[in-house]
């Protein structure tokens, strides 16, 4: 299920750079340039990776979340910064399961973005069937 | 046609649905200005020089009658009576309210239409070969294509903030009617052992940096078709470049990674894309390819033309072209009458090419990139008659590819990014070489106006191409020559200093005497140009 | 002169700062001198105007006019559509714009 904010009194997320380079951390935040395949080793002792959205016309987090998802990453997913509502239904088929919006979302808003697609044309990184495959059984 | 079944209904109803509510929270200032743009603009809705414009989409150009009577409707009924096609095959609407954009897509989703994404940076609308399904040299009809990449791209959840706008045209014929490889993808449908598959040209785009899309792979089989678009798709969305919006499309990554570094990366995630099963199956495309079946034409249509009123056997000759089936023909109405705006058409006469349509052309209709409307599959018994309704509406010039069949874009009379106006250009140079004779001499010659470097007019690939600058606070004009956005594409070369607007008129002139005067038999303005160069026209223009 | 001009939020249509409300005619416009920023601010906060930005103009017998070429065809509709400007009745209305 999908959290709108994230639980106090954890692990602070270490920048790409640090996590590489420490080998203790299990939660990193990854900036838009930095590559999610670097993490692909390392997904097992991941509890939390952070997705920085520093402006939300940035979109490379979309492929990033999707990476990390297709390469088996089954932790917390989150994506943090300037994450609108009109945002967070794509952001959760690419993979995210928790937001961390620097501005407080409606939760009702959120609830209405969150439900508004009955389906999907295309297969990502959400599970949901893709409508061609509805449509051949 | 594609018809929408229960899922793309329930996909354009939540988008209609989900628009109305963010319209809502704008006007109730839940949302700001910033924030709703990028969404407005998804919706295709613009704000413009005098109003918001909306921009709806015509999926690969085709339409219905019921399609279009709806766009005649809308143009009615919230607009000022009129539409302007455009070069990407969509229809604009200038003056919109912003408070009756959600009843406008709610009237759209009612015969199957929208305006999703027809603009932002996310994958447009998906243009191709206007005589698609009619055309005698295609090799199969590319709208199925067309439509399985449609869906595919519709609320792509990871490519909805590209770093800039993104798009796709597919053809299947070797005459290149959709300015193919002028697109970020140009796909042409190729026949390899027997199949069909798609050969990707990647990178192409006019703006201020005009590109041609280099071939990235040869022949992607249907099967891979998807998987290959995304893998295209994801290593320009992580490495296209965000810091500077000119440098933003993927031709500039393209160009700076070279073609084959760009290639190598995209056969890399293909392999990854690739099993992640994202391709559907072929009955799929079977589903899509059945509902663009050729409509019943009539086998015993009469091959013959009554041609003895002369006004109608030279509209024949320059407007109407050949169909693969025998008997009938692909009527072309052109959407420039002399003196008139270019791709503009009043409610009235949207109404009557919809009425056409579904008399004599299987209830089909095109829009072309040229901004002018096909009714593809005309019986050649019923030219006459189409041609006299055409004639009484004012849609029945007949100048297809001659000079004064000018595609401009709008330019400082609608646009707000504009430098200078390319309606009035057109105008005045359509009614300087107005005589007919005059323009048949001239023999195709494909000219191209943009009001500024985006490009929306297609400039740099007209045979002559204008550009609109703003010097020093006056209106500037920048002739290129020897520009093509079909098969034989090149991009045009300026011929020097600029000119006002009477200026490039006179200029146009100059350019067009040298040619009648330095070509060979056979020889079209553009062949001409390539043959000799710049420099004698350049002494004509400048002395 | 400086004037004030955006679009309406609702209708989109071209609007001009008459020093106390907005209107859709350039002749209403007022000088806003150093204003400018304030009022605007004030008044897309307020979304009585949408994207809002200050031009230069000069105060003519005909009422303010627009510097810039731009301003000029908002102010009055497409040069090329006489019939959709504001005053389509008026042939040579849209002299000064050009
Ligand atoms: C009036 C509102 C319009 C606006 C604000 C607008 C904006 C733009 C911009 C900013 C670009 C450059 C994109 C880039 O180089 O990255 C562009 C390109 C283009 N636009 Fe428009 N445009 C408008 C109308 C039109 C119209 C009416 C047409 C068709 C007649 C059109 C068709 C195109 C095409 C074909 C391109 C070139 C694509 C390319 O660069 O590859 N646009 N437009
Ligand atoms: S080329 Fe420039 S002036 Fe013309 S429509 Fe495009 S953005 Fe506007």
């Amino acid at each position: 299920m999908v959290e709108h904010i994230h639980s106090d009194g954890e692990e602070p997320a270490v920048t790409l750079d640090a996590f590489l380079s420490q080998s203790n951390a299990t939660a990193v935040r990854l900036e838009p340039d930095e590559d999610a395949r670097a993490l692909i080793p390392h997904l097992d002792r991941l509890a939390l990776i952070e997705v920085a959205f520093p402006k939300f016309r940035d979109g490379r987090g979309y492929s990033s979340a999707r990476i990390l998802r297709e390469a088996g990453y089954a932790g917390e997913l989150r994506a943090q910064g300037d994450v609108l509502v009109d945002q967070i239904a794509y952001m959760k088929r690419c993979g995210f399961d928790t937001f961390a919006p620097e501005k407080a979302l409606n939760p009702a808003d959120v609830e209405a973005a969150l439900a508004r697609w009955p389906e999907h044309y295309q297969g990502a990184a959400d599970g949901a069937v893709p409508i061609w495959k509805l449509r051949h059984g | 046609m594609y018809k929408y079944d229960e899922y793309d209904h329930a996909m354009v109803d939540a988008r209609v649905a989900e628009f109305s509510d963010q319209v809502r929270r704008r006007l109730a200032g839940e949302i700001t200005e910033d924030q709703f743009k990028p969404l407005r603009l998804m919706n295709g809705l613009y704000l413009q020089l005098h109003a918001y414009m909306l921009r709806v989409a015509v999926p690969y150009g085709t339409l219905d009658s019921r399609q279009m009577r709806m766009l005649a409707h809308i143009a009615r009924k919230y607009d000022r009576d009129y539409g302007h096609f455009t070069t990407r095959q969509n229809i604009q609407y200038n003056w919109i309210k912003l408070e009756d954009a959600p009843a406008i897509l709610e009237d759209l989703a009612s015969v199957e239409m929208h305006a999703i994404q027809t603009s932002g940076n996310c994958i447009r609308n998906i243009s191709s070969d206007q005589w698609a399904g009619a055309a005698a040299d295609e090799i199969t009809d590319p709208r199925p294509w067309a439509e399985l990449l449609r869906q595919w791209s519709s609320f792509h959840p990871e490519f909805s903030y590209l770093p800039r706008k993104f798009k796709i045209a597919v053809i299947a014929a070797d005459e290149d009617r959709a300015a193919m490889r002028l697109h970020d993808i140009g796909i042409q449908i190729v026949e390899k052992d027997g199949q069909h598959g798609a050969a990707f040209y990647v990178g192409g785009g006019m703006g201020r940096t005009p590109m041609i899309a280099p071939l990235i792979k040869d022949f992607v089989p249907l099967d891979d078709m998807l998987s290959y678009a995304e893998a295209c798709l994801r290593v320009y969305n992580r490495y296209g470049r965000r810091d500077n919006i000119y440098k933003a499309r993927i031709k500039i990554l393209i160009h700076e990674l070279g073609a084959d570094e760009y290639r190598r990366q995209v056969e890399e995630e293909f392999k990854h894309v690739k099993s992640l099963g994202i391709d559907p199956p072929k009955a799929e495309f079977d589903r899509i390819a059945a509902q663009f079946a050729p409509p019943p034409l009539d086998a015993s249509a009469p091959d013959a033309i009554d041609r003895s009123d002369p006004d109608f056997a030279v509209w024949v000759d320059q407007n109407v072209a050949a169909h693969k089936a025998p008997g009938h023909a692909i009527v072309n109405i052109s959407l420039k009458p002399i003196g008139g705006i270019p791709g503009d058409a009043s409610s009235a006469q949207i109404d009557l090419m919809a009425d056409l349509a579904e008399k004599y052309s299987h209830d089909e209709l095109r829009v072309t990139h040229a901004q002018n409307i096909v009714l593809p599959h005309v019986r050649k018994a019923d030219l006459y008659a189409v041609w006299q309704a055409l004639d009484a509406a004012g849609l029945a010039t007949p100048n297809l590819d001659l000079i004064s069949d000018i595609i401009a874009c709008p330019g400082l009379d609608y646009c707000s990014l504009a430098n200078a106006r390319s309606i009035p250009v057109a105008q005045k140079i359509a009614t300087r070489f107005s005589d007919l004779g005059r323009q048949k001499e001239l023999g195709e010659l494909k000219l191209k106006i943009s009001g500024c470097i985006n490009a929306c007019g297609h400039h740099h690939a007209g045979h002559i191409g204008i550009l609109g600058v703003d010097r020093k606070g006056t209106e500037n004009y920048q002739l290129s020559l020897g520009g093509s956005g079909a098969e034989d594409v090149s991009l045009g070369t300026i011929t020097g200093p600029g000119f006002d607007e009477d200026g490039v008129v006179d200029a146009i002139e100059r350019v067009t005497d040298k040619y009648l005067a330095e070509r060979t038999e056979g020889e079209r303005f553009v062949d001409t140009f390539r043959r000799v160069g710049m420099a004698p026209f350049k002494e004509a223009i400048y002395g | 002169m400086k004037l004030l001009t955006g679009n309406d939020l609702k209708t989109g249509f071209v609007t001009w700062w008459t020093g106390a409300d907005w209107s859709l005619h350039i002749e209403d416009a007022a000088d806003v001198g150093e204003a400018g920023e304030a009022i605007l601010a004030a008044e897309e906060g307020a979304r009585r105007v949408n994207a809002p930005y200050i031009i230069n103009g000069e105060q003519t017998a005909d009422g303010p006019r627009p510097a810039h070429i731009k301003d000029r065809i908002r102010a009055l509709g497409p040069t090329v559509r006489p019939d959709l400007t504001l005053k389509p009745a008026d042939p040579a209305a849209g002299d000064w714009v050009i």
